[in-house]
């Protein structure tokens, strides 16, 4: 419990003690949410910290208090948003490992503190987690006690009667005629039998005396949606944490015709998550049959943008089984083998064949290159390490639609392949393969290699178009550009928590609106007998917690009773507040 | 898929209309504001009058359309009231005011505005070419935005431009909506203002022609994730306006309570800041919720697209950030010694992490969010 929260708890706690029992030695624990009074009734309003001589449980109850103290959990709420905004900042390594190397080459100085940081790790770094992992502690710690005072608050009667309803914020009267037939007791009665009928738990009291009264509470599913939305909010964090821990995620590029068999081999990237079992993969089989893109060509305006991209494959659930057609698009994955599998890219595949100078093939297939713009130029990097008797490399662009520009420059021009084009610089010498390290098949590190041929160089670099061939220089062999595929990436994820994630934060959207917009209210209604005969109720209601629907629901009310009684009304006082104004100056006027 | 082009044209130049509509609104709201001093010293003046009048000492009832009788109901409690406890501990509106530590001198206003901000008799003609011009821009603008959606077969929310605009007219709309309910006509130049502003950045900043959407766009979570994003965005633009009016007035409150005059009479024509607290709580209750319902539906979508539900992208961090600093500020309501001015601020800052997450993370930061269109 915090203990801000609990102050104000108690203090309505002891409002409605001192209401209920001015004078019966300060009243029972009856009020509902007048916890916690058993260890710091006497503090109710002193807001500072006491510092006592703590022992060592001392201690630890205070740290415990002062962490789950609704001012702890604000500043914690407040850090957690401060805190996340650096990973916007800088690359994250989860995201974009690749980036995150460059920019700590590139800033050899700051890059390596602020890896020491770890702020190119935010969202699982030491600071990160202890901020959350604090707020969590805090919100059990907090939640916890709530819930047992609010399942002891759900039993117990409305509170008493105040003596004084006329000081309640919203307070109302009316006098029913003396030929009416309505006495005082049957007045509470029907009073019990509307506010019940309005959600209301009722009490009546004192119903053959002469004051006879109806206490009356509702909103108790206000506190309830609290105490829902922050377990459910738990909920969402292990949900993640499941998920994480159980689950896995892997890329895949799948060339027209390929096939991909979902075994660790088959990735080209793999994150496991920290409990992955190689055995949890379903070896499914997935063949990309067909690419089929469409752009834009009516519209002048957007000439060229992307309207569809549709992947058809083959899935074969599980070796042996019967495959079946199956089609793939943005936003629509596949399901299968316990996993789900996304389109998140495409791009061209040029097929070419490099020649060794010895005449031999030396690599003959698609070469998959890496879009950068919405004309799809592509950078492509082609390796024939079997080349002899040197291996060769290319480095360079693919153009679906060459064109040349008014500078002489070539570019590409539309996403179609209308004019499709490679150009390349080329190179031999080692390409450092053979050591057995992994390398990454888009890049190629020239600074060991000699050129050959280059588009910076006056000689100028290779030109191919589609179905040419180009002679290397020096007889080192020659490439050749025999066709295109499109190829699909894919993202293939398996998440257990998934669902739980979407239960338990649906759980908090609905615990939430319960909790801001149920209104948590008491009200009493008092009859009693004037020497005139006239039967004199008054009412009073008092929200706990924001509620600004009171007033509405007093006006409800009077028309309610007035409509029961057909009472002679008498205005509703202003002696009281009725305005705000009014009521800032009897604030003010009570200080 | 066809795209009519003509039509988007005839919508871009509605748009134009729409804003120069607005700017006349504006400069009835702002008239209104500036005449205010006249007019207040005309109604301090009658109620200095009725004061002479009636005998008595109470001045809170100027300008306030409170009517009623004072007549006393008899009193049925027992007992003497006075050694009654007071009720310290009242958590409802009356606590709220009793809440002196959060605002300096909260509770004495110079204010004509009531607190329950309801219409008043007088008669204000600079709001009421305000509020009429606005409704015509309204009309106008929805115009454009209609035929643009109906100039691209969709909705119209796929790009920086398109956020923009249907952002601003949901502003307009719901700010009218409020119009029919409360008297929320000092918050028109603001609003009109942050309209004018967000349909200057559209068709200044990200001018973008009608066209289809991008295939990662196609998908009916677009339709429900981004309208309640900007139903969202245009309620916390609201509760942005209020909470910059309540620092103002609790500026001016201090002031008053410290027995000096403060300056920017206009502000006179806006509630005390504690009604202006209250009414942006409100308000902001809801944002909340429809903020929390865009968290979760972008990332179920993201689950759709992307294949994970939160891959903490840029735009995702942002929309994360603004709802902890709003749950943030629903904590502060809660928590002595936060409320008022602090809460104010937070709202501030909350909005200006929208502001942030709008603008510069769409326009300058890469992520699996860049589909501005430009
Ligand atoms: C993960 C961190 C937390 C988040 C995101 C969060 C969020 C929220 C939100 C959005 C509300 C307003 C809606 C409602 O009334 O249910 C709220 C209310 C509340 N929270 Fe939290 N909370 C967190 C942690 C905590 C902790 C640690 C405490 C205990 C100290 C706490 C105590 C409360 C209380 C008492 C309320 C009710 C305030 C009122 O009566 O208006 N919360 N919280």
């Amino acid at each position: 419990m915090s203990k801000s929260v609990q102050d104000e708890e108690m203090k309505s706690g002891a409002h409605a003690a001192g209401a209920e029992g001015a004078g019966s030695n300060g009243g029972g624990g009856s009020a509902g949410g007048g916890k916690g009074r058993g260890n710091g009734g006497g503090k109710g309003g002193n807001n500072d910290v006491v510092l006592p001589a703590l022992g060592f449980f001392g201690t630890i109850r205070f740290v415990w208090r002062q962490l789950t103290s609704m001012r702890t959990a604000l500043f914690l709420l407040l850090l957690l948003a401060v805190a996340a905004v650096p990973g916007s900042l800088f690359p994250q390594r989860p995201a974009n490992p690749s980036v995150v190397t460059q920019y700590i080459e590139d800033n050899p100085v700051s890059g390596p503190w602020l890896d020491r940081f770890q702020l190119f790790d935010v969202y699982s770094s030491v600071w990160f987690s202890a901020i959350y992992l604090l707020l969590f502690i805090s919100l059990i710690g907090c939640v916890i006690p709530r819930t047992a005072q609010h399942a002891k608050a759900m039993r117990s009667q409305p509170p008493r009667t105040p003596r004084r309803l006329s000081r309640l914020p919203h307070y109302g009267a009316l006098a029913i005629p003396a030929d009416a037939g309505v006495t005082a007791s049957s007045a509470v009665q029907d009073a019990a039998a509307i506010l019940k009928k309005r959600g209301y738990r009722v009490d009546t009291r004192d119903l053959g005396g002469g004051r006879p009264s109806v206490g009356a509470e509702r909103g108790f599913m206000k506190e309830v949606g609290n105490l829902l939305f922050h377990t459910a909010l738990i909920g969402v964090l292990l949900s993640v944490a499941i998920g994480g821990l159980f689950g896995y995620s892997g890329q895949k590029i799948i060339v027209e015709g390929e096939t991909f068999v979902n075994t660790l081999v088959g990735y080209d990237s793999f994150e496991p998550g920290a409990n992955f079992d190689k055995g949890q993969l379903d070896p499914y089989s997935l063949r990309l049959d067909d690419f089929n893109v469409e752009f834009e060509r009516q519209s002048e305006a957007n000439y060229g943008q992307p309207l569809s991209f549709t992947a058809k494959m083959t899935t074969t659930p599980a070796p042996g089984a019967e495959p079946e057609k199956q089609v793939l698009k943005v936003n629509e994955p596949l399901t299968v083998g316990g996993t789900s599998v996304y389109l998140v890219g495409n791009g061209y595949a040029p097929v070419v064949t490099v020649r060794g100078g010895n005449g031999n093939i030396a690599y003959q297939g698609p070469v998959v290159s890496v879009p950068s713009d919405g004309a799809y130029t592509s950078s492509i990097v082609i390796k024939a390490p079997d080349a002899k008797p040197s291996q060769l490399g290319f480095v360079g662009l693919f153009l679906p639609t060459a064109v040349v520009g008014e500078d002489g420059r070539t570019i590409a021009s539309d996403p179609d392949p209308l004019n499709p084009q490679l150009l390349l610089d080329s190179y031999y010498g080692d390409l450092g393969l053979d050591g057995g390290d992994p390398k990454n098949v888009y890049a190629l590190d020239v600074s060991e290699l000699n050129q050959l041929n280059g588009r910076q160089l006056d000689s100028g670099g290779i030109v191919l178009r589609a179905n040419e061939t180009y002679e290397l220089p020096e007889g080192k062999g020659s490439i050749s550009f025999d066709g295109l595929k499109r190829y699909v990436a894919l993202d293939i994820h398996h998440d257990p928590a998934k669902l739980a994630a979407l239960i338990t934060s649906s759980l908090a959207l609905l615990g939430l609106i319960m909790s801001l917009f149920i209104g948590r209210r008491r009200a009493w209604v008092r009859a009693g007998t004037h020497e005139d005969g006239r039967t004199m109720v008054e009412y009073g209601l008092l929200a706990r917690g924001e509620d600004y629907r009171l007033e509405g629901e007093q006006k409800t009310l009077r028309s309610q009773f007035d409509k029961k009684w057909l009472a002679q009304t008498i205005p509703e006082s202003t002696g009281e507040p009725a305005g705000n104004v009014g009521r800032q100056h009897d604030v003010r006027e009570e200080k | 898929m066809g795209i009519n082009e003509a039509l988007g044209e005839y919508s871009d130049l509605f748009m134009l209309l729409a804003a120069l509509t607005y700017l006349v609104a504006f400069l009835g709201f702002a008239w209104d504001m500036a005449s205010s001093s006249k007019t207040l010293k005309a109604i301090d003046q009658r109620a200095a009058a009725q004061r002479a009048a009636a005998g008595s000492g109470d001045a809170t009832a100027a300008g306030n359309a409170q009517e009623g009788t004072t007549a006393k109901v008899p009193a049925m409690a027992a007992g003497s009231g006075d050694s009654e406890p007071r009720y310290e501990g009242l958590t409802g509106p009356a606590d709220r005011l009793a809440r002196i530590g959060s605002g300096r001198g909260a509770g004495v206003t110079d204010t004509v505005a009531g607190d329950s901000m309801e219409y008043t008799k007088e008669r204000r003609i600079g709001a009421r070419i305000g509020v009429a011009v606005t409704i015509l821009a309204f009309v106008v603008h929805l115009a454009a935005v209609l035929s643009r959606g109906i100039a691209a077969g969709r909705v119209p929310w796929g790009n920086m431009y398109e956020f923009c605009t249907t952002g601003a007219l949901v502003v307009a709309g719901i700010f009218l909506l409020t119009l029919t309910r409360r008297d929320l006509r000092f918050l028109g130049t603001f609003v009109l203002g942050l309209v004018l502003i967000m349909l200057c950045a559209a068709t200044i900043g990200f001018p973008t022609p009608v066209g289809n959407l991008v295939p990662a766009l196609q998908s009916y979570w677009l339709i429900i994730h981004v309208s309640v994003a900007v139903t969202a965005s245009a309620l916390f633009t609201l509760t942005f306006s209020m909470s910059v009016l309540q620092l103002m007035q609790a500026r001016r409150e201090a002031a008053l309570a410290a027995g000096e005059t403060p300056g920017m009479d206009f502000m006179r024509r806006v509630p005390a800041s504690l009604s202006l607290e209250n009414l942006a709580y409100r308000i902001n209750a809801v944002a909340f919720v429809l903020w929390t319902f865009t968290l979760m539906a972008g990332a179920i979508w993201a689950e759709e697209a992307w294949g994970r539900y939160w891959g903490w992208d840029t735009k995702e961090v942002w929309t994360f950030v603004i709802w902890v600093v709003f749950a943030g500020y629903l904590h502060a309501r809660a928590t002595r010694g936060w409320t008022g001015t602090r809460a104010a601020w937070l709202c501030i800052v909350g909005y200006l992490c929208i502001i942030f997450n709008f603008a510069i993370v769409n326009v300058f930061f890469s992520g699996l969010h860049s589909y501005s269109g430009i």
